[in-house]
């Protein structure tokens, strides 16, 4: 594996503790009585469109590890993974689709959440539910229904908070040359 | 938040082993138990776990939320399971003996109850090693024994990252949420879905774009003191291994040997008592 | 016998990529052995340029276009690249919390022994021995948030020294700390070279704090160039500080005022061994008794009240302990206090962001306690310090009126509000910029203008001025004055000394939970007992005007900033 430089070691890190504290404390009431929106994957999916393929996959898979450890109780291996694929997925579409997150427009915007819903399609509905069946012995109908739910979700929540946060960040990159003063 | 995975220091021969051998047991213990569907291992895993729990001096009510949580957890899955396939144990067991006889699919068979204590006991021996791995191992030697059994340090150190940020991202997120609230952000019930995760991202956006400028302080603090100069590094937190680490491993990875041999003997992963 | 030269500059220039022009011009600069060294400058001069330079962050993390040569202990820098530079140079960045990558104290200060493969029971050696040179045994343990800012500051030291440097480089130390820790950090930094023999370069333009101890030489940067190099009494007699936006020490000011011009030999970089004839004292007694005493403001009536007000945290930790204050219509105040005394939960109650426990609150003689914050923001704004912490929009248009959107009002009423509340903060012409063109003095202003479009009738900026040199901390306290003229009541939390002394008539210091004083500025910082209880630092003024003989040393410093507002004016 190619060595990573430190600074993209330092992404990752803090990258995971963002998705952390957003999937752990930030609690967005559901339609769902008792159910949480995860607005962490927005964030996923706009830092894994900056960061790349492999920072995008890792950030997902220990943020949601740590996020499991701090409840204390299993470690849901299958959406673990699961996140962690939607990391790297997302990076690798941004690749492939030529994103160019310092300059998104309203092509980068449809690119983005383009893929960003078949990112999550495949996360979802077919990399959790796959291992889960594996792992657990749980029924597919169920598996099918829950990944579903959770797929279409985050999608929504992607949609809005991960857009917002490439136009914000975007518009960082902004130069004054342009810019003149008015009266 | 100082103690954010509730790490609880008491003296024990758990707490006394290194955090990396503690790891590699928490894997080979969760391979073992998440391929097996073998039900007199699953028994007497929990069983083990249980034991393990005793002896490292954890009580019950140090661990009562995450107790509950799971609880319900677990029953939640098990009603989900049976609303969406009540003869999910009919199909893997390949018989139908009906106990109860309930309209429509819902008529309650004995392989689908069996199926199900499969899916608690399945729950019962993965869950407890967790609950002991963290209750048990200073955060500190997280990152190091990820180096130890295998994963490069570079890749450990963002996990050590992670968690030395973690508390400060949450006080900043508790702040800039307060501030943005008193500009009218509402996140309340009162508002609609598409309304309330714009609201938060008032708040995300600062945030995120404040912790990546702060990416670049960080690095270079690291840079200047050195990290990424050698091809390893060594951690002040890690811990020798003793006897007792090499024979907790030992018997850890038995047990996965067992767990496989069990499903190669029994010619399948499911024990099936009904054939 | 000369001593060893560790860095040396030789008609050394640097040009950022990313940047039309270059940073650093023909700077020749040598640091020896044992010496310690001041680069002084106002922000964009090139002095953390210098710094980058010095530790090899430029070119390994800045890249650009170096002329000249650099040489570190005879060896080239660029060569000897960022690790090998570590080797020599420990570098204590300004922000402590980024610095502190460890998960404890401990681990931090082991950061780079971990690196270089040091053994585990080796490692743990040191850390305790070093750890002993800065006095922070007691909290090996902590983590990072359980230490204050000062300890913090000597964990980074330590995590430094463990490498056994030559050179320790200090980024502006001062910057995060309160006075009086700042003093501490000052007297640690000069045993720490008086024990080990390194080399010392502080970078910082708090000139009159970093010269409470004794500096060999002083080194000015502006505009990319070194415009003085030597000891610091001959740039204190010159006009130099003045151009070049550094602000000189108040006393050498005041003996300026008084018409007593500093000579080398009165050495007044140091004020215990400043120098003073008969003659020189009489001037600076006359000058105070020819100053007017400012006229004292007219009363007012009390705007927001809080009685017997008690907080604790939920964790236990008891944090007002009946607090009584009261503020008045149109005055613009300080709170003041060290870290954790309380001033920063008091405003939180305040805005309503926590409940006290008990005690009352009345805004205009209303009670605030059944208001939401929202509903409190109406009445009460509040600027957080980090203005990139509360920016969530893209342009300064929609950000200011954020606030207004959120409550319903109609675009057709929004546009008048936003653009007179833009007028009032001078950013109209800049009203379709993105923020992102903004200068951080300016991102602040767009803030500011974010709470004031609300209308709020009170105002509570935390640390406005943090991190500005004097330039910018002139700008952004003259439009608070400006705005406060304008009847807006301004409180202001912060632990600059001088923001208080000569912007806020009253001050209000905390201390473990309740006030122990409340008080005009300067009647607080020439009260000794209150100084030290609080964390803060008397300003060298009170000791100009023992020295001169003058019995009033508080009625001295009030007419010393009349004096000096009129002539910066």
């Amino acid at each position: 594996m190619k060595k990573f430089s430190v600074k993209s070691i330092v992404a990752i890190g803090i990258g995971a503790a963002l998705f952390f504290v957003l999937g752990r404390f930030v609690s967005i009431p559901s339609p769902v009585p008792n159910t949480n929106i995860s607005v962490q994957y927005g964030l996923l999916a706009f830092l894994a469109v900056v960061y790349g393929p492999v920072a995008g996959a890792l950030i997902g898979f220990i943020g949601h590890t740590l996020i499991d450890f701090s409840f204390g109780w299993c470690i849901w291996w299958s959406w673990v993974i699961a996140s962690a694929v939607f990391g790297l997925l997302m990076g690798l579409s941004a690749k492939v689709l030529k994103m160019d997150e310092a300059q998104i427009g309203k092509k980068g915007l449809i690119k983005f959440n383009l893929a960003q819903v078949v990112c999550h399609l495949i996360s979802w509905m077919v990399v959790a539910p796959v291992l889960d069946v594996y792992m657990m012995g749980e029924p597919w109908d169920k598996l099918i229904a829950q990944g579903l739910t959770a797929g279409i979700a985050n999608a929504v929540t992607t949609a809005i908070v991960g857009s917002l946060l490439c136009v914000a960040y975007a518009a960082t990159k902004t130069k004054a040359g342009s810019l003149s003063k008015e009266d | 938040m100082t103690n954010l995975f509730n790490y609880i220091d008491r003296p024990s021969p758990i707490h006394r082993l290194s955090g990396a051998s503690k790891l590699v047991c928490l894997l080979l213990w969760s391979v073992a138990a998440m391929t097996s569907f073998y039900t007199p291992l699953l028994v007497a895993l929990t069983v083990l776990a249980l034991i393990f729990f005793r002896m490292a001096k954890l009580r019950l009510k140090d661990v009562s939320f995450t107790v509950g949580i799971m609880l319900v957890y677990v029953a939640l899955n098990n009603v989900l399971i049976f609303l969406f396939s009540p003869d999910h144990g009919v199909e893997l067991y390949g018989s139908r003996t009906v106990l109860l006889p309930l309209p429509g699919r819902y008529s309650l068979t004995a392989e689908q109850l069996f199926y199900h204590l499969n899916v608690i006991l399945k729950n019962a021996c993965t869950i407890p090693p967790v609950i002991l791995f963290v209750c048990t191992t200073n955060p500190s030697e997280f990152a190091a024994s990820l180096n130890r059994i295998g994963v490069s340090y570079r890749i450990s150190y963002s996990v050590a990252l992670a968690l030395r940020y973690i508390p400060d991202i949450q006080r900043e997120y508790h702040d800039i949420s307060l501030a943005q609230q008193a500009r009218g952000v509402e996140m309340s019930k009162k508002a609609n879905l598409i309304h309330r995760l714009k609201a938060a991202s008032t708040i995300l956006i600062p945030l995120v774009l404040s912790s990546m400028e702060r990416i670049e302080t960080i690095s270079n603090a690291m840079e200047l003191r050195g990290f990424g100069k050698e091809k390893k590094r060594t951690w002040y937190a890690s811990r020798p291994f003793t006897p007792a680490d090499y024979g907790s491993m030992a018997f850890c990875a038995i047990l996965l040997i067992l767990s496989l041999a069990l499903t190669a003997i029994n010619g399948g992963r499911f024990f099936n008592p009904f054939r | 016998m000369e001593k060893e030269t560790l860095i040396s500059f030789r008609d050394f220039g640097f040009q950022y990529t990313a940047q039309a022009a270059p940073t650093l011009y023909h700077i020749n600069l040598d640091i020896h052995r044992g010496e310690k060294v001041l680069i002084a400058g106002p922000s964009g001069c090139g002095k953390s340029t210098i710094a980058h330079c010095i530790n090899g962050l430029i070119p390994a993390s800045y890249p650009g276009k170096i002329s000249g040569s650099l040489t570190v202990k005879g060896e080239n820098a660029v060569k000897l690249g960022l690790f090998g530079l570590s080797k020599t140079i420990g570098t204590v960045l300004q922000d402590s919390d980024g610095q502190f990558i460890g998960l404890t104290v401990a681990e931090d200060i082991a950061f780079a022994l971990e690196n270089d493969c040091v053994a585990r029971d080796e490692m743990h050696e040191i850390v305790k021995k070093t750890a002993d040179l800065v006095d922070i045994r007691r909290v090996l343990g902590h983590a990072p948030h359980e230490i204050s800012g000062g300890q913090k500051q000597r964990v980074s030291l330590a995590g430094v020294m463990v490498n056994q440097v030559d050179v320790l480089l200090f980024d502006e130390p001062l910057a995060n700390l309160d006075p009086a820790t700042g003093k501490q950090a000052i007297e640690l930094i000069d045993e720490i070279q008086q024990r080990t023999g390194c080399a010392v370069v502080i970078i910082e333009h708090r000139l009159e704090d970093v010269l409470h101890r004794h500096v060999d030489r002083v080194v000015v940067m502006g505009d990319g160039r070194i415009l003085y190099d030597g000891d610091p009494d001959t740039v204190l007699c010159s006009f130099l500080l003045q151009t070049s936006g550094i602000r000189e020490p108040l006393y050498v000011t005041a003996l300026k005022y008084a018409g007593v011009s500093p000579t080398p030999e009165m050495h007044p970089a140091s004020l215990p061994q400043l120098v003073l004839t008969q003659a020189q004292k009489d001037q600076v007694k006359n000058w105070f008794f020819r100053q007017p005493s400012p006229v004292p403001g007219e009363d007012r009536p009390v705007i927001l009240e809080a009685k017997a007000i008690d907080f604790s945290y939920e964790g236990g930790h008891h944090a007002l302990k009946g607090i009584d204050v009261a503020i008045y219509k149109g005055e613009m105040l300080s709170i003041v206090g060290t870290n954790g005394a309380g001033k920063s939960t008091f405003s939180k109650v305040i805005c309503g962001f926590e409940q006290p426990q008990s005690g009352s609150l009345t805004l205009n003689g209303e009670d605030l306690t059944a208001l939401s914050i929202k509903e409190r923001a109406d009445k009460i704004g509040y600027v957080m310090q980090n203005p990139n912490q509360m920016i969530s929009k893209t342009m300064i248009f929609d950000e200011v009126a954020l606030g207004l959107r959120n409550r319903g009002v109609s675009e057709e009423e929004i546009r008048p509000r936003v653009e007179e509340t833009l007028k009032i903060c001078g950013l109209y012409p800049f009203r379709n910029w993105p923020i992102s063109a903004l200068s951080y003095g300016q991102k602040k202003r767009v803030t500011i203008a974010s709470i004031l479009v609300l209308r709020p009738e009170i105002l509570i900026l935390d640390e406005p001025t943090a991190g500005q040199d004097f330039r910018h901390y002139t700008e952004i306290m003259d439009f608070l004055r400006a705005l406060n003229r304008q009847g807006v009541t301004i409180v202001l939390i912060t632990h600059d000394m001088h923001l208080m002394l000569e912007y806020t008539p009253r001050a209000i210091v905390f201390h473990d939970g309740r006030v122990i004083c409340d008080a005009s500025a300067a009647q607080v910082l020439n009260s000794p007992e209150i100084v030290t209880q609080a964390h803060l630092k008397e300003t060298s003024l009170y000791h100009l005007a023992l020295l001169s003989g003058i019995e009033s040393p508080e009625e001295f410093t009030r007419r010393f900033i009349a004096r000096d507002q009129e002539v910066r004016k």
